[in-house]
Order: C-alpha cells, then structure tokens, then sequence
C-alpha cells in the first residue's frame, strides 16, 4: 500500500507540496494572473485582434480620458452600484426578517422569493425585455389596465429610464440572494436577547436597531463587497436588456469594453477600458473593506 | 390591538406583494409561451391561452434546444469535476502543511474573487486561438476551472482546516502518503464542503454567458446561454416562442433547486459569504 513512500522525492514536502499545488496555480496563473499584465501590454497597441499590433505608447489612455462614453459609462456604474447598496441590502434584510419571523407560510414564500435567482442573467434579460415592452409589454399593460397613462414610459427607449429599468431588473434577480445571506446570518443570532429586550421594555423597532443590525454588520460588511464588487463588472443581463443603449445611456464599463474590442475590434483600446475597470474595481473594493471593517470594530466597541 | 392587526395586515401586504413581484414574471413567461403569436398580440397579456398551444414548445426543441443542453451539462460537468479536483488538492496543502509561502497563495487564490473577468477577456481570447481550441467546449474549461477556483478554495480550506489532526496522524502512523491522506482521510471528510462547492460552481458555470460569447461562434457548439442569446436575435418578434425557450432554458435549475433546496441555499450562502 505504500507505494509512493520509497520514492525518495516524493518524501520531500517540497516537492509534494508543490505537485498538489500545480494544477490549480496552473489554471489560475495561466487564465486569471498573467492576463491582468497582459491586458496592460495589450493597452500600448493599436490592434484589430487578427493583424499586426502597433506600438502606440499611451495614445490608447489619452484617448481614453478623453472619452465621454467612458466616462458616462463610469458614471452609470457609479449609479449602479449606490443604487444596488442602498436597494438590495435594505430589501434583503427585510425580506429575511419576514422569512425568519414567526409569520405563516415562510416555507412557500421563501422557495418562490429565490426563484429570481434560479434563472440566469440572459435568461431574465429577455424575460424583462418583454415585461419593458413599450406596446405590449406586461408594465405598460398592467398600468394601462388600472388608467395610469401618465406613468406609461417607453422604459427601455428613453434615454432619461433606461439606467433605471435595466437595475431594475438586476435588483429583482439579486435580492433573492442578499435575502439568503441575511436569514443564514440571523439564524445565528440568539433569541434570548430579543428576550431580555422585551423583558426590559425595548420596542421591536429598538431591538432590531440595537440587536439585529450590529449583530448583522459583519454580514452586512460582507453584502456590501459582493454588491460593489458584483455591480462594478456588471455586464450579462445589460447586454441582453438594453445592450448599453439607447446612445450608451445605459452603457457600462463592461458593456463598453465588449463592444470596443469584439464589434469594433479595437483591442487595444477594449484592453485600456479593462484595465481601467480592473484597476478602479480592485482599488475601491480594497477601500470598501478598510472602512467597513473599521466601522464593524467600532460597532463592537460601542456595544 | 389595533395597532398589532395592523401590523398583521402591513406584514401580510409585504409577504403578498413581493410574492406577486417573484412570482408573476414566472406566470407571464409560462402563460406566453402556450399562446399563438397572434393571439399574443390582440389579447391582454394576463389572459390565459384560448388552449394550450404546445407547438411553440416542439418549435423550440426541432431548432436544437437539446444540442445547446447537451453543450451545457457537458462542459458544466466536466469543468466541476476538474475543479473539485484541483481545488482539494490545493485546499489540502493549504489548510493542513505547514510550509513558508502557504498565506501568500492562500491570499493569491481569494483575491482573484475581486478580478474583474473582463480584464482576462482579450488575452483568454487570443491564448484560445494560439492554443487552435477557439470555437469548441473545450475553450471553455480553462477559464470556468480558473474562475471558479477563488471561491472553491476558500470554501474548502476553511472546512479543511477545522478537521481534527488526530485523523491524519493516525494515518500517517500507519504509513500512508500524502496522496493517500488526502484521498482516504480528507477527501470522504470533506463531503459536505464539496458538495457545497460542486453545487454553487455548477449553477454559476450553467449560467455563464461573457465567456461562451467570447470563445464560441459556431451554432453546434453554443451552450444554453448562447443558444438563448441567438434565438432571441433570431426570433424576437415571436414573442409565445421566446418565452417557450426561456421556460425550457429556466427548467433544469429550477428543477434541480426544488429537489435539492436546502442544498442549493446553504451552497449559494457558503459559496458567497466572503467577497
């Protein structure tokens, strides 16, 4: 049975350690690591992908700053993500709370609450693309159906709606899963302290801001990533739902950046919008984790 | 009192309308998808089908929805089996030897959870075409091992590291190997995690989109996601026969998450729960 044991390498933890470790640093080196300085190198070209690449230096970053698109698009990720943060984790914790609550049919309500998430982004893309639908979509339908014309808005072609329909939508398929986050964290939290609340003569509204909310904070700290970090490379159901249109209203970093490199075949520019993207992503998310792990330190001390 | 039933009702509305919200859209695409395109356009849209129409369903499956499944289960099987592989085999040095520079590929592997996938796009496109797999499944499976591995290994080592060393000496007295170790101590220890990591990997991979559209051009090789991208550029103005292949698309992990609920929530919880 023991037949790798009078292989004198294989006693070696050295070598051992590095064989386990191989295949996995083999896959994440080659298709997650290298690609970031790649994608940089690639930002110095002007390139269609297939011919030859020139050397440009940093014409590809002038333009760059340059872009109104990309800044507009920025600007709609900016949007995305306090929208998403200020939506998704409130409506979380609120549906958690109703599921975790002593409140009939928790059962049903939560299977058919996570449904949302089941479906993929493409999926819910072109399912919202007819709910939008200007004629003869379910929204317009609907507000027809009890006379509200004034609210009848052309969700996907106006430029002033779009933004908003499109997270619209990423927020039905998202909330499902702050839900589930949420009600995992307060199973945790013990019911005695609600207890010695009420016994103390706390009102729910108290308890929950004194009990639940900094007992929560750690996973709250944690929503708060995934949703920046998640809302920051946003890119499936936008692509499907409005495609960053109309005239990129709705156009994000992602969507940009596809568009750029594999409609318009600019690699080398599509690769300087992605490190772009790569290097505010990483920087913000990074700053995110200081300042709310901090604030979690002082909600512990306070308590 | 009065103010308790309030309460009541107030939570009542909550719980119905968000019901409503989830719900609906289900209902929408179901009931569409067994109308006649023209019935569509000149009834309300709430109104149930005059019959059920099931030729938008058999339209669906002759234009090769089960190629594009077949496609889909393939590649999302094969890559989960090779990401439980690489990733407990990784997980298992990481979390149970001690050796110097194990926190820094700890820390390398769960900081590609904040990498933007875009950022890989050009240089995996380009490193497919070099490699002469651009267009085929197989270009697929690097990036989904790849980008599923961060959260792979962060489940496991955090499971891997809470089983008791006792376990392991007692094998190691009994002679066995590293290998061996891992393959008959920590791999049957770590059913639980694994489980958690194939199911959250295999709802992620099932979905993914970014990738397919990138790396795939060719119809025979489209997985779901592309097949349902094609077909709405295909067919968007039949509007019955889009929502009878959104519902068949939909199916399988619904299906899957009714049989297997409590799983499925305690690996999207696990899977997720640090960013």
């Amino acid at each position: 049975m023991k037949a790798l044991d009078h292989l004198p390498w294989y006693r070696r933890p050295g070598v051992t350690i590095f064989l386990f470790l191989a295949p996995a640093l083999f896959f994440f080196a080659l298709y997650v690591l290298a690609p970031i300085p790649v994608s940089f190198f690639y930002s110095l070209f002007k390139w269609d992908g297939i011919g030859q690449r020139s050397f440009i230096g940093l014409e590809n970053w002038k333009e760059l700053i340059g872009d109104p698109v990309f800044w507009k698009a920025l600007k709609n990720n900016v949007t995305l993500v306090v929208i998403s943060l200020a939506t998704q984790l409130p409506m979380g914790i609120a549906l958690a709370l109703l599921l975790t609550s002593r409140f009939r049919w928790t059962k049903l309500l939560k299977t058919v609450y996570v449904l949302p998430y089941m479906m993929s982004a493409v999926a819910i893309g072109m399912l919202w693309r007819y709910i939008y639908e200007p004629t003869f979509g379910l929204l317009n339908m609907f507000l027809e159906a009890i006379g509200r014309y004034d609210w009848i808005l052309d969700w996907l072609g106006d430029p002033k709606v779009v933004l908003y329909s499109v997270i619209n939508a990423v927020n039905w398929q998202f909330i499902p899963f702050y839900m589930l986050l949420f009600m995992a964290a307060l199973v945790g939290i013990p019911l005695e302290l609600y207890e010695a609340a009420k016994i103390d003569g706390a009102s729910p509204w108290k308890a929950f801001w004194t009990i639940t909310l900094p007992l929560l904070w750690p996973t709250v700290t944690n929503a708060a990533v995934l949703s920046l970090v998640g809302s920051l490379k946003y890119f499936d159901l936008i692509h499907v739902l409005s495609g960053g249109g109309p005239n990129h209203a709705s156009e994000l970093m992602a969507t940009y950046m596809y568009k750029r490199s594999f409609h318009h075949l600019r690699m080398g520019y599509g690769s300087t919008i992605a490190v772009a993207l790569f290097t505010i992503g990483f920087a913000l998310s990074m700053v995110f984790v200081r300042v709310t792990s901090r604030k979690q330190y002082e909600g512990g001390d306070r308590r | 009192m009065i103010q308790k039933m309030l309460k009541q009702v107030g939570l009542y509305l909550f719980a119905a309308l968000w019901f409503v919200i989830s719900f609906y859209p289900f209902v929408f695409m179901v009931n569409t998808s067994l109308k006649g395109r023209m019935e569509f356009l000149i009834k309300p849209v709430w109104a149930f089908p005059e019959k059920f129409l099931y030729t938008n369903y058999l339209r669906v499956i002759e234009g090769g929805f089960f190629r594009f499944f077949f496609n889909s289960v393939t590649v999302s099987v094969i890559s989960v089996a090779i990401i439980i592989l690489v990733s407990s085999l990784a997980s298992y040095v990481i979390s149970r030897v001690r050796f110097r520079l194990s926190s820094l590929v700890y820390g390398l592997f769960v900081a590609g959870m904040m990498i933007p996938i875009h950022i890989t796009l050009i240089p995996v496109y380009n490193l497919t075409r070099a490699l002469g797999i651009y267009d085929s499944l197989t270009a697929l499976i690097g990036p989904y091992v790849a980008f599923s591995l961060p959260i792979s290994v962060f489940v496991l080592v955090g499971f891997m590291r809470d089983i008791p060393l006792e376990l392991e000496e007692a094998a190691v007295i009994d002679g066995a190997s590293r290998l061996q170790i891992y393959a008959r101590v920590i791999m049957p220890l770590s059913k639980p995690a694994l489980s958690t990591v194939a199911i959250y990997s295999f709802i992620m991979l099932w979905n993914e989109f970014i990738y397919a559209l990138v790396l795939l051009t060719s119809r025979k090789n489209w997985n779901l996601t592309m097949g349902l991208w094609n077909f709405h550029g295909q067919y968007s103005i039949d509007i019955p026969l889009i929502m009878a292949t959104l519902t068949l698309a939909a199916l399988p992990l619904i299906l899957i998450y009714f049989v297997l609920q409590e799983q499925v929530i305690k690996g999207m919880v696990t899977g997720a729960l640090k960013g």
